[in-house]
């Protein structure tokens, strides 16, 4: 995968499920639509959980990097 | 005259709509199923569903204060008060609580963890705007006063107003 630029970066180091997902929806709200947000977590569940989280909220899942514990994932405000 | 009738029926049923909501009955007062109550109600206002907890029974010790003292009045009911205390700092986990010795360790992982308590849960869920509201019933039946409870509460109520709020939600709980 291409590297993604983010305008924005949120680091949720350690913490577990909800907590990057509750940051997350906070962080969305400060940026401006069409933004990238980069989001870094140690929760293998945020793979399957933020493209869940995007959908549900009609925010565009951009894809993760990064494996063996930690993931940087990278989203687009839309909504 | 039908045709009234089904513009009525039809009115009811817009009415009646799901919406984007999740509600809980919060029986247990146990921690671990409370943290799970609590992790689905944050989760939900996260992705935008509204989300209302129902405290009842024993899941009332949660909203009872640590230094409530006891309140009841009559024999039986302060009895219960002695038995049961409540509390955040008391719940015990629903398996291997082994006198406190089980919860204390499984307090310390979830430190460890960087796992949020049942009290930062609360002012966490206040924040994002989780309802919660207290069962009358069983406070009554407990003999739990609201002086003993925390400033937290959104309303105090009873089935109906749950069976209300379960009807337009999507997502129904006990737990």
């Amino acid at each position: 995968m291409e590297t993604i630029k983010a305008d924005a970066g949120l680091d949720c180091f350690g913490l577990l499920c909800p907590m990057p997902i509750v940051k997350t929806a906070a962080k969305i709200k400060e940026m401006q639509v069409g933004q990238v947000l980069e989001v870094l977590s140690t929760d293998e569940g945020i793979i399957e959980d933020m493209p869940a989280w995007c959908r549900a909220t009609g925010n565009e899942y951009l894809g993760v990097e990064g494996s063996g514990g930690e993931y940087k994932v990278y989203i687009r405000r839309l909504a | 005259m039908e045709h009234v009738e089904a513009a009525d029926e039809l009115e009811r049923l817009k009415e009646r709509k799901t919406k984007n909501k999740v509600t809980i009955i919060v029986f247990s007062g146990e921690l671990d199923k409370v943290l799970a109550a609590f992790n689905i109600a944050t989760g939900a206002r996260s992705m935008g569903m509204d989300a209302t907890l129902f405290f009842t029974f024993w899941g009332l010790n949660v909203l009872k204060k640590n230094d409530a003292g006891n309140t009841a009045k009559g024999w039986m009911k302060k009895m219960l008060g002695w038995m049961n205390k409540g509390g955040t700092d008391r719940l015990p986990l629903s398996k291997f609580h082994m006198h406190g010795m089980g919860t204390w360790m499984m307090k310390k992982l979830m430190r460890e963890h960087k796992m949020p308590s049942v009290d930062e849960m609360m002012v966490l869920g206040k924040e994002l705007g989780i309802k919660f509201v207290a069962c009358t019933i069983t406070m009554g039946i407990m003999g739990i006063e609201k002086e003993a409870l925390r400033p937290e509460i959104d309303s105090f109520a009873g089935v109906v107003t749950y069976l209300a709020e379960a009807q337009e939600s999507s997502v129904n709980l006990f737990i």
